[in-house]
Formats: C-alpha cells, sequence, structure tokens
C-alpha cells in the first residue's frame, strides 16, 4: 500500500497487521522531537505507535483524508461541539475500585476527574487515577493478538484457547489453570465461578504484587474468618498508625481517609470547640502521612512489629517512654481513637491492632468491620506458590493469565519463568505487551478501563459500574470477554454480560432505570457493606508478645515498598508518574535505596553511589539515596524499575527490586548485605536544597503556639502595609480571583501536579532535561525537611503562580507578553512571548516554566488524543506558567452568562482543587466576602508567601498547625 | 606620489619615552606616510603576525557558526540555562562586549572634551574596538531569545495586531540604549574617518583604491570651510556621546538594578558599571594597542606617554569599581535584609561559585594595585599582562553577578547550579574571534591612527616646519 | 596638465587661481593679505584644521549647533510621546500593577533617542553645509593639490571673485611668496 492512497476504508487492524502499513507509519513521520529518557529510544517510539495512528484518528481526531468527506449532519443529541461531556466510570487498582468521572471532547477522553458520589472518591482523585488516561493513548500498548511473538488474530486465538479448554474439558478441567490478580468485580468473579462450575478440576489463582496480603492474614489471625476493616478518620482524636500510610493511594480508600483526616484537622483549626486529632506514627522510612504525624517515631521496620508487641503489653507493661505515652492518650480517648497497622507490616501485627482496637471500643465507632470487598479473598502468596509449585509438576498445562505480570513481579525466590516454561499453552491478556508476555505462546491485548464494560467493588464494598468512553483503540478486549470466550460466548460483549450480570441479581421490574441510574451515578445504590460486628478477636498471649517483641533483629534490614508514583510497575510506561517527584526526594525517572545518613556513614556509602544488595543469595545494584528520617539500619527499595519490556518510557530505568524480594519477606527482610560498587550516579530531582534557610516559606505552629499568638504567621518583619505603593492600586470591580492552600490540610501527595499536567496539557521532558533543572510542572510541590538530619520534621507545600497584583514578571516582559487581566490574573501570552526569560528571573516564586527546547510531542499522533484542546499545546522558547485554569473560570462564566446569573461561588473549580482529596486548595472571587475563599483568607492563620516584598500575592497559604502530645514533646 | 612603506621613511621609529606623545623628527608628510603606509603596504609585506593572527581569529568566527546553527536548530537548550538559571553566558557576554566598547567612546569623546593630546593617536582604534564590541555584543541579545526569528518584536513598528513594547521593560531601553549607541559610535568613526579618506584618496596608487576611498571622502577637499562646520560637529558629537556612553552601561545596570533579585537590586549598579565599562575598555585598547604598535613599529605614534595614561586610568577606575564592590557589600549587610545579606554569604562563600568571586577581586582590584609603580607602567610586557588579566576579571564579575545571583534567590527550594556547556564556550570564544578579525581587517585596510589629526599634534609640537620628504 | 600660459589665454574657463604654501602660518598670512586686498571668494585648504584661517577667509559662524539642537529636541518629544502613546493610548494594560502613564520609566528613551537624532543632525547637517558629497570639484584638477591631504597649505581666489583679473591676482598670489602658484581649470 503507497502512502498516498486513502487509508480510511480499509480494516484497522488488517491495516495495522500488514508490514508495508507499519513501513508507512515510519517514513510518514521521522524522528524529530527531543526524546522522553535516551535519545535512541524515540526513533523506536515512533515506530511503535503501529496502528494507533489510524485508529485514534477513527475514534476522533484526525486530519482531513484527501478524499471528500461527509460531514456530521446527525449530531447526536448532548454532544456539543466544544462542550466536554462527563461520564461516571470506575478505575480499579489492584482490584479495588475508585469511581471517578471522566471528561470527554468529542469522544476524546482527556481528563479523569473524581466522582463525588463515590464514597472512596468524593470528588478527588491521586496522581495515578490521573494519569491513567496518558496510558490510554499510550502508542506503546500491545496493538495485536501475538503468537508466538508474530501478528495474529483474534479468530485463531479463539480456536486455540477453546481447543485448549475441550482438551482440559476431557479431564474436567484438570491442568487448566486462570491467574488474574485480586478479583473485586462481581461479573468477573461469576464467569470465573461458572467457569470453575463446569471444569471442577481447573483452579483459579489469584496474586498481585502489592495486595493486601498481610491484612487479609492478619484478620483470619485474629477472627478465623476474612474481614474488611473501614477507618473513620473524621471520628478519631487519636491515631496510632503503625507504619500504615494510609494517607497515600497505597491503601485502599486513602482518599477518603485523606478527606475524612483533613476535614477533622480543618475544623480543629477553624473552631476552637473541635478537639484537634493527634496522630502518631511509626515508620522507617518517611511517608506522606509520616509528614503529617504530630509524632514521628522513626525505627526499623521489624522495630514497628516490636512497638506494636509494645503496645500490645497495655498500660503499665510497655517498656518504651514512647509506646507508654501513645498509651496513655489511647486510654483517655477510648472509643474516639485508631489503631492501624501498615498493609505492609506482618499478619501478626495486624492481628494485635484487631484485638488492640477491640479492647479500646473503637470497633463500630472508629473501625468498621465489613464482608471482604474481594470476590474470593484467598491468601494470594500460598496461591501463586501452589501454582508454580504445580507448574513445577507439569501439572499446568493451560495457564491463562489475565493482566498482570507475574514473570516480572512474582517472588523472586519462585522463580515463575522457569516454572512457566513447563506449560504446554500460556495465555497472556494484558495492556502491554509485557515481561510475561514475551515468554507466553499468545498475547491478546486488554482494553484500558476507559475502553471497558466491567464493574468493581470499592473499599467499601461499594460496586460500580465501568462504562467505556472510547472504542478501544487497539483493539483490545476485556476480561469478561475472554472468559466469554471459555464459556462459548465468544460473541457475547462485555457489555451484554456486565448488563446480564446485575440483570440477573436485580430484583423487581425496574431494571433499566436501576441501569440508567447506575451508569448515570457511577456508584450502583445500597451496593456498599452493612458493618459487621466481628467475633472478640483472639486474646493476646504472652508468648506471642514475646516473639513478637523480640523480632527487632540486629543488623541491616530491607523494606520492599510500591514507587510512591509508578506503584508495583504496572503504571511504570506512563510518562506523567515517571516525570512525577517523589513526595520524599523529589526524585523523577529512577528508584534508589534509601538509607539513613548514620547507615550510610556506618557503611561506608554516600548519595549517587550503586551499590550491590545482597538477600539470600540474590543480589541486585542500584544508587544510594541518604533520606533524612530514615530509620538506622534500614533500606527501603521501591517496586516498579528495571523494567525490560514495559515501554520505551520505562525500559532499562532503575533497578528492579523484586529479584531481591521472596515469599518470606513479602514487605522487610534482614540479613541483607550491602557492597559500594561504584560513584557518581546522576539522579535527576527537582529540588536540591532540603531545608528552608531560615526563611520560613512553610509556617507552622503548635496548638498551643497558636492559641499564644494567633498571628504567628504573619510575624512583624514578613508583613506589609496593605496599602504600601507609590501609585494608586488598580481596582478589581468585577472579579478578583483569588487561592487559599491550606498546608495544615495538604500532604503532599502530587495529585494537584499530575491534574494540572493533564488538564493544562504540560509536557513530559526527560531524565535528562530535569536534571538541568528543567521540569516543567506548573504547580510544584515543595519539600522542606525542618530539625534534625536523622530525623527531621516533613513538610510539604504546593506553589502555583502566585497571580501577584504587582507582578514583577509583568514589569521585566519587553513585549507584553504578560499582562494583569482586569480579573487581576497574571496572563501568560504564548504568541507574544519571544523568550527572553527575564519574567522568570524577576519571579522570587521560580514558578514559570521555559519550553527550552520544542519539549510538546508534536509527532506522536496517538498522544495528540490525550491533550486538553481548551489548552493551546506551547512551543519552542516560550514561557509559560500556572494560569488559575483559565479555561475553566471562562466556560464558567460563558455557563452563568447563558443563564443570565452572576458567577456563583463554587462554579469554578481549578483543576489541581478538584483533584485535591484533602481539599486543601480553594479558588474563587476574592470580591465576594462569602466565598469560601474570602472566609479562607479572613483566617488568622492566612500568610502570603515572600509577602514582605509587596508583591501582593493572591495565592496564600494557611499555616500548619500542630497536635503534639506534651508528654511526648521532645525538648 | 608612489605609496610609501613604513621602512622607506628616513624618520627613526624610536619611542620618544613617557613625556613625549609622537616620536621625533616628524612632520606632517612623515606621520601621513608612515600612518598610509600602513594601508598601503603590499599584502604580502603584511607582517606575519597578522597573518596568523587573524587566521586565528577567523577560526574563531566558523566556531561561533557551528555553534549559532545548533543553536538556532535546537533551542536555547544546547546552553547551561535552566529554572532558575535563565540567563547565562549570553549576558554575561553582552554586558562585558558593551563594557569594552566604552573606551573608545571615552577616549575619542572625553578626552577629546578635556582636550587630551594623547587621545590622538589611538582614539581612531578605540573607536573601531567600539564598533565592532558593540557589534558582539549586539549578537547576544537576539541569539538568547527563545525566538529569535522575532527579535524585531522588541523594535516598535506598526503591525497588524497592534501590539507595541512594553516601555517600563529595561529590555527596551536596552534596545534604545544600544542600537543608538551603535549608530552614534559609527557615525562618531566615520565622521573622524572623512578627512583621512581623503588623504587615502589623495595617495592611493592604484584606481581601485582611489575610487574606494574617493567615494567615502565624498568629495572632502580640505576647505577652510569644511573644517570650521567639521570641527563644530566633531565637537558637538563629543558632547552627545559624553552622557550617551554614561547611560548606556547605566541602563545596561538597569537590567539588574531594576529586577528585584537578590544580588541585582542595587542603586550603585550604575555608577559602578560605567566605571567597570571604562575600566575593561582601557584594558582591551591596551591589550590590543600593544601588539599591533609593535608589529607595525609604531613605538613613535603609540608612546610609552600613551600606555602610562592608559595604566593610570585603570587604576584609577579600578579603584572605582574596588569601591562600588565594597559598597555593595556594605550596603547588603548595612540593610539588614535577609535575602539580600545571604546574596552575599552565597557570593563569598557559601554558594557553588564563591571561587569565582574572589578570583575577580583577585583579577581587578589586587594586581592591578601594581599600576601605582611607575616601574610597572613602563614596562609594556608588566602592561599588557595586567590587561589581560582585567579582561579575565571583568568578565568574572558580570559571571558573578548575572549567574551566582541567580542561581539561589527567595525559595530554597528553587535553588539550583548552572554548568555552561560547550556551546556557551564557542558562542564566547566565537564572538571574541569576530572581534578580532574585524580588528586585523581594520587596522589592514583603514588609517588606524588619526592621521589629521597627528599633523595637528606636529603643529602643535613641533614648531618650526620641517621639509617634507618627497621633494 | 594645461599650461599656464594656455590658461592666462582661456581666462573665462577658469575657477581661480591657487597657490601654495609650505606651512599654515604663511597659508593664514596670505589668506589675510587676500582679504585686506579686497578679495572675497576665495577658499584655503589645509591638510588639518588651522586656527583663524575659516575667519581669515571671511567665514561667518556655522549652523549647525542650532540644527543639532533642534534635533534633540524633536528626539527626547519623540521619544516620551512614543512610550506615553504605547502605554496609555495604543496598548494599554495593567502592567505590573504600575500606572497606564508610568513616566519615570520613559526616562532612558526619551534621553536615548535625544541623543541619536541629535547626532545624526550634526553629522548630516555638517555634510549639507559642506555641500558633500560632492563628486566633482575644480581644485582636483590641480596636480599638486593632492598634497592638500598630506602637507601642503593652498589658497584658492576664485574666478568668480568681482575683482577676479587673471594676471593682477596671479601677480598679487606671487607676491606672497608662495611655493608656487597655479591655475585652477573648470
Amino acid at each position: 500500500m503507497k502512502s498516498d492512497e486513502p487509508l480510511y476504508w480499509r480494516s484497522l487492524e488488517e491495516l495495522a497487521s500488514t508490514d508495508d502499513f507499519r513501513a508507512f507509519v515510519e517514513d510518514e513521520f521521522p524522528n524529530r522531537t527531543p526524546d522522553w529518557n535516551d535519545p535512541e529510544s524515540r526513533r523506536g517510539f515512533l515506530r511503535v505507535m503501529g496502528a494507533s495512528i489510524l485508529l485514534v484518528g477513527a475514534s476522533a481526531c484526525t486530519r482531513q483524508p484527501k478524499e471528500v468527506i461527509v460531514p456530521y449532519v446527525r449530531q447526536p443529541e448532548e454532544l456539543i461541539p466544544g462542550n466536554p461531556l462527563f461520564y461516571a466510570t470506575a478505575m480499579s487498582v489492584a482490584g479495588i475500585a475508585t469511581g471517578v468521572l471522566a471528561e470527554s471532547h468529542l469522544g476524546r477522553p482527556t481528563k479523569i476527574e473524581g466522582n463525588p458520589e463515590h464514597p472512596a472518591s468524593l470528588g478527588a482523585t491521586d496522581a495515578a487515577m490521573q494519569a491513567s488516561v496518558l496510558t490510554l493513548y499510550d502508542p506503546d500498548r500491545s496493538q495485536t493478538v501475538t503468537r508466538n511473538g508474530s501478528i495474529s488474530g483474534w479468530g485463531s486465538f479463539i480456536t486455540a484457547l477453546v481447543g485448549a479448554r475441550d482438551v482440559a474439558g476431557l479431564k474436567k478441567g484438570l491442568g487448566f489453570r486462570i491467574l488474574t490478580g485480586t478479583v473485586t468485580s462481581p461479573t468477573l468473579a461469576t464467569q470465573i465461578q461458572n467457569f470453575l462450575a463446569e471444569f471442577p478440576a481447573a483452579k483459579w489463582h489469584q496474586y498481585d504484587p502489592c495486595g493486601r496480603h498481610s491484612v487479609r492474614s492478619g484478620a483470619m489471625a485474629a477472627f478465623g474468618k476474612p474481614l474488611n476493616t473501614i477507618y473513620r478518620f473524621d471520628r478519631a482524636d487519636v491515631i496510632v498508625s503503625l507504619d500504615a500510610d494510609f494517607l497515600s493511594s497505597t491503601v485502599p480508600g486513602s482518599l477518603r481517609y485523606a478527606r475524612d483526616y483533613s476535614t477533622r484537622r480543618r475544623a480543629a483549626a477553624e473552631n476552637p470547640n473541635v478537639a484537634p486529632p493527634r496522630l502518631y506514627i511509626a515508620e522507617n522510612a518517611p511517608s506522606v502521612t509520616g509528614s503529617m504525624a504530630d509524632h514521628h517515631f522513626r525505627m526499623t521496620a521489624a522495630g514497628v512489629a516490636g512497638f506494636t508487641a509494645d503496645l500490645a503489653r497495655g498500660g503499665t507493661g510497655a517498656a518504651s517512654p514512647e509506646a507508654r505515652g501513645v498509651l496513655k492518650d489511647l486510654e483517655a480517648h477510648r472509643g474516639s481513637s485508631i489503631v492501624i497497622a501498615g498493609e505492609h507490616q506482618a499478619p501478626q501485627v495486624h492481628a494485635f491492632v484487631h484485638a488492640i482496637n477491640q479492647a479500646l471500643g473503637n470497633v463500630g465507632k472508629t473501625v468498621i468491620y465489613t464482608d471482604p470487598v474481594e470476590a474470593n479473598p484467598l491468601d494470594e502468596i500460598s496461591s501463586i506458590v501452589d501454582l508454580v509449585k504445580d507448574m513445577r509438576d507439569g501439572a499446568v498445562e493451560t495457564l491463562l493469565i489475565l493482566g498482570g505480570n507475574p514473570v516480572y513481579d512474582a517472588p523472586a525466590d519462585l522463580s515463575f519463568l522457569d516454572a512457566l516454561k513447563r506449560v504446554k499453552l500460556r495465555v497472556h491478556s494484558g495492556l502491554y505487551s509485557n515481561e510475561t508476555a514475551a515468554w507466553c505462546h499468545w498475547h491478546v491485548p486488554e482494553a484500558h478501563y476507559l475502553e471497558s464494560w466491567s464493574d468493581g467493588r470499592a473499599y467499601d464494598g461499594t460496586a460500580s459500574i465501568v462504562q467505556p468512553l472510547i472504542m478501544p483503540l487497539y483493539g483490545g478486549k476485556t476480561a469478561h470477554e475472554v472468559m466469554n470466550i471459555l464459556a462459548n460466548r465468544a460473541d457475547q460483549s462485555a457489555h451484554d454480560t456486565v448488563r446480564g450480570y446485575w440483570q440477573a441479581n436485580h430484583k423487581g421490574d425496574d431494571f433499566d432505570d436501576f441501569w440508567q441510574i447506575s451508569l448515570h451515578d457511577g456508584v450502583i445504590a445500597g451496593t456498599s457493606f452493612p458493618e459487621k460486628l466481628p467475633p472478640a478477636a483472639k486474646a493476646i498471649d504472652p508468648a506471642a508478645i514475646a516473639s513478637l517483641g523480640a523480632t527487632a533483629p540486629a543488623g541491616l534490614e530491607i523494606v520492599f515498598r510500591p514507587d510512591p508514583c509508578v506503584g508495583d510497575g504496572t503504571l511504570s510506561n506512563n510518562a506523567w508518574l515517571q516525570e512525577m517527584p517523589k513526595p520524599q526526594n523529589k526524585m523523577t525517572w529512577d528508584n534508589a535505596v534509601w538509607i539513613s545518613s548514620k547507615s550510610a556513614e556506618h557503611y561506608g556509602v554516600t548519595t549517587g553511589d550503586v551499590v550491590e544488595i545482597e538477600l539470600k543469595g540474590r543480589k541486585v545494584a542500584g544508587p544510594v539515596w541518604i533520606m533524612p528520617g530514615q530509620a538506622d539500619e534500614s533500606l527501603t527499595i521501591h517496586f516498579g524499575y528495571g523494567r525490560t519490556r514495559a515501554g520505551k518510557v520505562a525500559d532499562g530505568i532503575g533497578f528492579d527490586a523484586y529479584t531481591l524480594r521472596p515469599t518470606d519477606a513479602l514487605w522487610q527482610g534482614t540479613g541483607v548485605s550491602i557492597r559500594r560498587k561504584s560513584d557518581g550516579y546522576k539522579f535527576a530531582n527537582t529540588q536540591h536544597t532540603q531545608t528552608m534557610e531560615e526563611r520560613d516559606p512553610f509556617r507552622a505552629a503548635t496548638y498551643a503556639e497558636f492559641h499564644k499568638d494567633p498571628e504567628f504567621a504573619r510575624p512583624e518583619e514578613k508583613r506589609v502595609a496593605k496599602d504600601l505603593s507609590l501609585f494608586p492600586l488598580w481596582e478589581y470591580k468585577q472579579h478578583k480571583w483569588g487561592m487559599s492552600i491550606d498546608l495544615n490540610s495538604c500532604t503532599g501527595c502530587n495529585a494537584c501536579t499530575i491534574a494540572c499536567q493533564s488538564e493544562n496539557n504540560i509536557p513530559v521532558v526527560g531524565k535528562e532535561e530535569v536534571a538541568k533543572g528543567r521540569h516543567m510542572n506548573w504547580l510544584r510541590v515543595d519539600r522542606y525537611f525542618k530539625g534534625p538530619l536523622e530525623d527531621p520534621e516533613m513538610y510539604f507545600q504546593p506553589v502555583p503562580c502566585m497571580h501577584c497584583e504587582d507582578a514583577l514578571c509583568e514589569l521585566v516582559c519587553p513585549v507584553a507578553a504578560t499582562v494583569h487581566s482586569a480579573e487581576g490574573l497574571n496572563e501568560m501570552v504564548y504568541n507574544r512571548c519571544v523568550g527572553t526569560r527575564y519574567c522568570s528571573n524577576n519571579c522570587p516564586y521560580k514558578v514559570r516554566r521555559f519550553n527550552f527546547f520544542l519539549y510538546a510531542d508534536w509527532n506522536t499522533e496517538s498522544l495528540f488524543g490525550v491533550r486538553n484542546p481548551d489548552v493551546s499545546v506551547r512551543s519552542r522558547g516560550v514561557m509559560e506558567k500556572c494560569s488559575y485554569c483559565i479555561q475553566r473560570i471562562n466556560s464558567a462564566k460563558i455557563d452563568a452568562e447563558k443563564q443570565d446569573r452572576p458567577v456563583k461561588d463554587g462554579d469554578i473549580v481549578t483543576a489541581c482543587q478538584q483533584a485535591c482529596p484533602a481539599q486543601a486548595i480553594v479558588f474563587g472571587d476574592l470580591n465576594n466576602p462569602n466565598s469560601r475563599v474570602a472566609k479562607l483568607k479572613r483566617q488568622q492563620r492566612d500568610y502570603g508567601l515572600l509577602e514582605e516584598l509587596n508583591t501582593r500575592p493572591r495565592t496564600t497559604y494557611l499555616a500548619r498547625l500542630r497536635n503534639p502530645n506534651p508528654d511526648l514533646e521532645k525538648g | 606620489m608612489k605609496p610609501e612603506d613604513q621602512e622607506f621613511t628616513s624618520v627613526a621609529t624610536l619611542d620618544p619615552g613617557p613625556d613625549k606623545v609622537i616620536g621625533p623628527g616628524h612632520d606632517y608628510g612623515s606621520v601621513t606616510d608612515e600612518i598610509g603606509g600602513v594601508v598601503f603596504r603590499p599584502f604580502l609585506k603584511t607582517p606575519r603576525q597578522m597573518f596568523i593572527g587573524f587566521a586565528f581569529a577567523f577560526l574563531l568566527v566558523n566556531l561561533l557558526m557551528i555553534a549559532v546553527t545548533w543553536l538556532f536548530v535546537r533551542g536555547v537548550g544546547v546552553w547551561g540555562i535552566n529554572m532558575p538559571v535563565a540567563w547565562g553566558f549570553a549576558i554575561v557576554n553582552f554586558v562585558w562586549w558593551i563594557g569594552i566598547g566604552h573606551a573608545g567612546t571615552l577616549i575619542s569623546a572625553i578626552l577629546l572634551l578635556l582636550k587630551q593630546d594623547w587621545r590622538t593617536s589611538i582614539n581612531r582604534f578605540s573607536e573601531a574596538m567600539t564598533l565592532f564590541a558593540v557589534a558582539c555584543a549586539g549578537m547576544f541579545p537576539i541569539l538568547h531569545l527563545g525566538r529569535p526569528w522575532l527579535a524585531y518584536w522588541l523594535l516598535p513598528y506598526p503591525n497588524t495586531m497592534w501590539m507595541w513594547p512594553q516601555p517600563r521593560s529595561p529590555l527596551i531601553w536596552d534596545v534604545f540604549a544600544v542600537s543608538t549607541y551603535a549608530t552614534v559610535s559609527l557615525l562618531f568613526w566615520f565622521t573622524g574617518l572623512i578627512p583621512d579618506f581623503a588623504t587615502m584618496r589623495d595617495k592611493a596608487g592604484n584606481s581601485t583604491a582611489r575610487k574606494i576611498f574617493g567615494m567615502l571622502a565624498m568629495g572632502w577637499r580640505n576647505s577652510a570651510k569644511h573644517w570650521a562646520r567639521y570641527q563644530k560637529a566633531y565637537l558637538l558629537l563629543a558632547g552627545l556621546s559624553t552622557p550617551l556612553v554614561v547611560s548606556v552601561h547605566s541602563v545596561v545596570s538597569f537590567d539588574f538594578a531594576v529586577a528585584i533579585l537578590p544580588g541585582w537590586h542595587t542603586t550603585i549598579f550604575p555608577p559602578y558599571f560605567v566605571a567597570g565599562a571604562i575600566y575593561s575598555g582601557f584594558a582591551m585598547v591596551l591589550t590590543l594597542a600593544i601588539p599591533v604598535r609593535r608589529w607595525y613599529h609604531l613605538e613613535d605614534l603609540i608612546t610609552m606617554r600613551h600606555i602610562e595614561c592608559m595604566s593610570k586610568v585603570m587604576l584609577g577606575t579600578g579603584l572605582i569599581v574596588a569601591y562600588g564592590y565594597a559598597m555593595e557589600a556594605f550596603m547588603a549587610w548595612y540593610s539588614g535584609g535577609q535575602f539580600e545579606r545571604y546574596a552575599f554569604v552565597n557570593r563569598m562563600w557559601a554558594g557553588g561559585y564563591w571561587w569565582t568571586y574572589w578570583v575577580l577581586i583577585l583579577c581587578n582590584i589586587l594586581i592591578p594595585q601594581a599600576l601605582w609603580s611607575r616601574r610597572v607602567r613602563m614596562s609594556v610586557r608588566a602592561v599588557f599582562a595586567i590587561a589581560l588579566v582585567v579582561n579575565v576579571g571583568m568578565w568574572l564579575e558580570r559571571f558573578v553577578i548575572v549567574v551566582t545571583s541567580l542561581t539561589r534567590d527567595f525559595v530554597p527550594s528553587s535553588w539550583g547550579m548552572y554548568y555552561p556547556t560547550i556551546w556557551d564556550w564557542s558562542t564566547y570564544l566565537g564572538t571574541i574571534g569576530v572581534f578580532l578579525a574585524l580588528m586585523f581587517l581594520f587596522v589592514r585596510v583603514l588609517p588606524a591612527i588619526s592621521i589629521f589629526e597627528m599633523r595637528e599634534v606636529v603643529h602643535h609640537t613641533a614648531k618650526e616646519p620641517t621639509h617634507a620628504l618627497g621633494d | 596638465m594645461l599650461s599656464e600660459t594656455k590658461v592666462s589665454e582661456h581666462a573665462e574657463n577658469l575657477h581661480g587661481i591657487m597657490a601654495e604654501f609650505d606651512d599654515p602660518e604663511s597659508l593664514l598670512a596670505a589668506a589675510q593679505q587676500a582679504r585686506l586686498e579686497g578679495y572675497r571668494d576665495m577658499d584655503a585648504y589645509a591638510p588639518m584644521p588651522v586656527e583663524g584661517l575659516a575667519e581669515a577667509i571671511g567665514f561667518r559662524g556655522s549652523w549647525v549647533q542650532r540644527l543639532v539642537f533642534l534635533g534633540g529636541l524633536c528626539g527626547a518629544a519623540g521619544g516620551f510621546m512614543l512610550c506615553w502613546w504605547i502605554t496609555v493610548i495604543a496598548y494599554p494594560h495593567n502592567v505590573a500593577g504600575r500606572p497606564l502613564n508610568s513616566w519615570p520609566a520613559y526616562v532612558p528613551i526619551t534621553f536615548e533617542l535625544m541623543v541619536l537624532i541629535a547626532c545624526i543632525t550634526a553629522v548630516v547637517g555638517m555634510l549639507m553645509l559642506n555641500g558633500l558629497p560632492q563628486p566633482y570639484h575644480p581644485v582636483f584638477n590641480v596636480e599638486r593639490f593632492a598634497r592638500a591631504s598630506r602637507d601642503k597649505f593652498f589658497l584658492c581666489i576664485e574666478a568668480s571673485d568681482p575683482k577676479f583679473e587673471p594676471v593682477a591676482t596671479r601677480q598679487f598670489l606671487e607676491r606672497l611668496n608662495p611655493q608656487e602658484v597655479m591655475d585652477v581649470a573648470l
């Protein structure tokens, strides 16, 4: 096929599979843009676009074909070009679903927002959810069915799979295995159950590398049956977190938890009658939850178990003064306290914590138990161990892997790959043709959740229907459809399957309404699990305490954790997340071996050294990062890196922590040794200065200090008279936009950063450029350490453009490319900018970002789809910065005008504000004295960053309030 | 009459020593021939050093071409600049070159008004230097733009969008100041050349040269009326250039003084930038004059008197600059402003570039103090060496001001270092190449010393007219 | 070169008669003599400015400075108006909260434009008043005149002078003991 022939009338799949089509793709788009990760990969990056070009074209945005085409006369109602539509759906991470609203422009999903109706979201999202829309358009996604690596078709795949099933069927399904991640989808579970019912000898295994293994086993240990625990942080006066990072997205329901916790903190800060909550945390590595804590006990992960045992001893028995203090506090708040154990702590710790909560009478008040949300809760570790054992024994003839990537992330000691090779027929279905797909006979592309019909349950059991916004770009199929093949219903669509399930389980004859409402709301009414009163937790016998208490071993310990940005590795190929600075050390594009300064000294290593870590004979080499607040004798390494078949973005960056991870030390192990190999490893961090250098950009005080001096946030030397000016101040008659950021609520989770990136088409620049200090995030989250380097307080401060009324940047722009709007916005006129960069030099907040190269990707057509059509894509040589989401302001104003009413407070929600789970960011009209933002700015804690420069920033901050325990207050 | 090589003139090219601005035995004819001879020398009789020097300079020019091509193809990202250090070598070099230019105007204008006879044999030369330095300087503001092809947007010209520049920005002031400065320097230089063009026209051996010089001379015929108007105009130019030269570097210093950045936001900048400019300018004049004087045996026209006077000016302006540094630091401390103070802590020891500050103190303040000694001022080598040192020092001063201040400003989270890339260096060296190449060409094809003014000197010094040669 | 006899025969195609001197002093003296003699249309040529020479041949003060003053005024006014017009009339914006008419910021441009226009008028004005550029002038017909730009000094009494009379004038000039006296052909 020659490139000038019309392409649009052929079957796209057929096209995608022809070689000359690929050739066409290649010469049509030569390599031009600067690269994401390394200069080479860009070429390949374009190459793999393959079918995406046309398929995206087919979906919505395409260049006009040369031929005469028929205009879109029969426009579906509710689809108005230029006006986005929002659809409620749900995104599942490790099986747990969270409701989202997906924004669609002419059929293109461009932005993810939280679903206010959904209990796990309440309108908030985390960074991973924001970034998921980029994965949808990722040209590296697998695009065709492959058989032994060469392109094949669905037809032959169906034949092969059905054949294998029939062979197995002769022996009641013996030797036929299905491996999934944690499944909460009622439909999928039922489909699998039905299959197993038909073929009783077949088996269903579940494995999620970073699943809630300890949580499940802990509940089993305590109650003898699996139970799901839900915490009500809005009701808790005292919270004791034993290595539980419940504010970060590693915990199901974290968004809800963050909301509840911050609501409580805010209430306390604003209303003296509300008791401020107090948070204790014991952890080995600083976490975002740790940054909110009033007391931060730095101890090894094993030490946390010891500390738990200490707490379990109760009142006077406790050995450490910290434990005694904490217990005293807990005793004082029976029924209004929470003890929460970390996802990654041993089951024993969880068992203890259940008992402690019961003893404190928290159950039913702050700690709620329900049935497990997993459709089939089982010990996933033993499940995968069994699978591997059977594979090794040759007992597995057909293995159907629905999602997941066990070759990469199964525990290392299982050597999953060797076992896998013994399986006769290996089938993998996934978003990417990943490490596992490489070793499977068949690989079939899976549909992204924005392309899928499905369902799932939230952390509290609430079920949601997942509805697609777009036809599968790469012809992917959902797990439901694959299961349908096994059920001889290959022709049944996922939609029919899901709808069928709910119809079958629906009582009453109003199903159509029910279905419509459920789709519309994004939650299925009344599906959240009822509260359950658990049986008395197994009493804690002293022996157990002794054993647990004794598990604080000598020597170096290693701690495995999912990466704060790319999690367990499923998100590795997402450039937004790769370039998202990790909250604690602002590192991008890498994972590192975190070590405390003391230990670093002890082992003679320092930041940038590459060390070889050995655990039980397995080795991995990675660069060292000295992390303030890290426990001594405790290394932390993160999963999700060292990918080999993730895609052009993630391949070959970082090191693979899974290669070290054994089944008996899933989360932490001891007896690890490190050896310095080389030095001078170059990290790409977005922040280099750790401390505040006596400048207090972030201001915090204890409640005691606050009551003594309510104005502490605005000390004399940092204040200027409101009207201090040589010339008359400009008046903003109609609107006066402003923003307030509550540092008392902000957890530094970065959701706002990625929301901003998604909303404003912010380009990704790649590791090299970040290392040069050229990252582009309009909204950065600064991280400061305060106090001793070993155990400092960690503070986060989101910094968008301050929209100063006397904006220094404007004064020095020679071409008036940045000027003030009548509503007080500091506007950036990209087309007028010539790129002197003077504005950035003169910006005391350094919030301006410059396109040193052509950063925006003008070549990869599949990525055009993700762009927000309301925001212009910047070109080389222009300055850019936060615009207060001016496109949202204007659309809200237009709507108000159409309805002939003034803009109401809350009509305009900026992207960062919308995403924030802690509701720390509030935007609004300062001319309206009753607007939320105006009220916040009237608070005593309100202060402007660098106010003393008299820049009159429109963005101001609310100072952090801490509530330490007087008994434990360090001198 | 036939063009005469400098060798043929009977006057010995001896340095008459520190109290004379011209060697013994010179008359109107001999100075004319000696200076003109440089231009009319047969091509192959050009001193070898000139060939070597020009070849070297031309090499650097090509380096510049490559660097600029790459810059335009890829974008300013090829340089080491980043956030927070959005200005790097480009601006450092811009300020450095502009500064160098200033000595030329000063010598030709201010010293003319002050009736300094010793300016005569170096003013033409240093005016040329001004032009070429300004040319180099002028390149950078355009090259450093993110979108250099839109540089003309900084000019106030009517356009369909009806958009105009923003005259509150010091960069717009720069546009006017630098372009005015370039234009005026050119006028001044050309005006000075007109009578000498006439001389060259009348001396020219071959007709091409005569035609070219003839056109440039525009029919100048040394009439007393011409001279009268000429001197008036020349004096007025000098009078206007004097405040201009002061204003130009003040405006350049506003680029920094107007900004709020600690280390930039300093009221003392204008005066001490001007002093610094003259300082570096004289250093550059010496750096160039000393070799040329040697290669073309002009010791009798550029005498020790000139060299000593320039050394004294260097010493003086150097002391003003030193005072500037001291005041800057004192005010930073005395202001009590946290950011101001830190800017200097950063500059002097805390920051990553602390050493540049001390090298600059060494180059600009300590070493030049040697010029207090007459023996040093009398030694051409010593003066040459010090001039070089000062050139380096003044470049470092701009680096310290521009880059070091940017690396650490207000919010610690966005502090960062700046590392120049090979392209930063290539562009810098490239402009040095352009400058030298133009200088070499100038010395070869135009009278590098003002002939008619030398005749005046002869007239004033040697009262009784001696017999011209060639009779 | 034309022979002197020939020239005196065709007095009507003379530009004037020229005397050559060795040094400025004698030229100046000669010029003053000629003026006393009553000659008005004459010009003196010297390789460099000679004090008093212009006055000696009856040159009245130059206009250059007046032109320059006007030029400066225009430049300054234009500069300020440009800034004011841009920021207040043509392209009014709230920039950094400063008033539209931020006159202090206009000072540099006002000043620079003043100097620029003034300097241009100075040079252009000087050339205009001197009647330059001028491709042809009869004095260049005298070969020795080339040295007027080197080391010789010339006084030329022009034929246009009412008192000019080829023979008498030549005799008068020879009385000033010049190096040489030459006719200047048109």
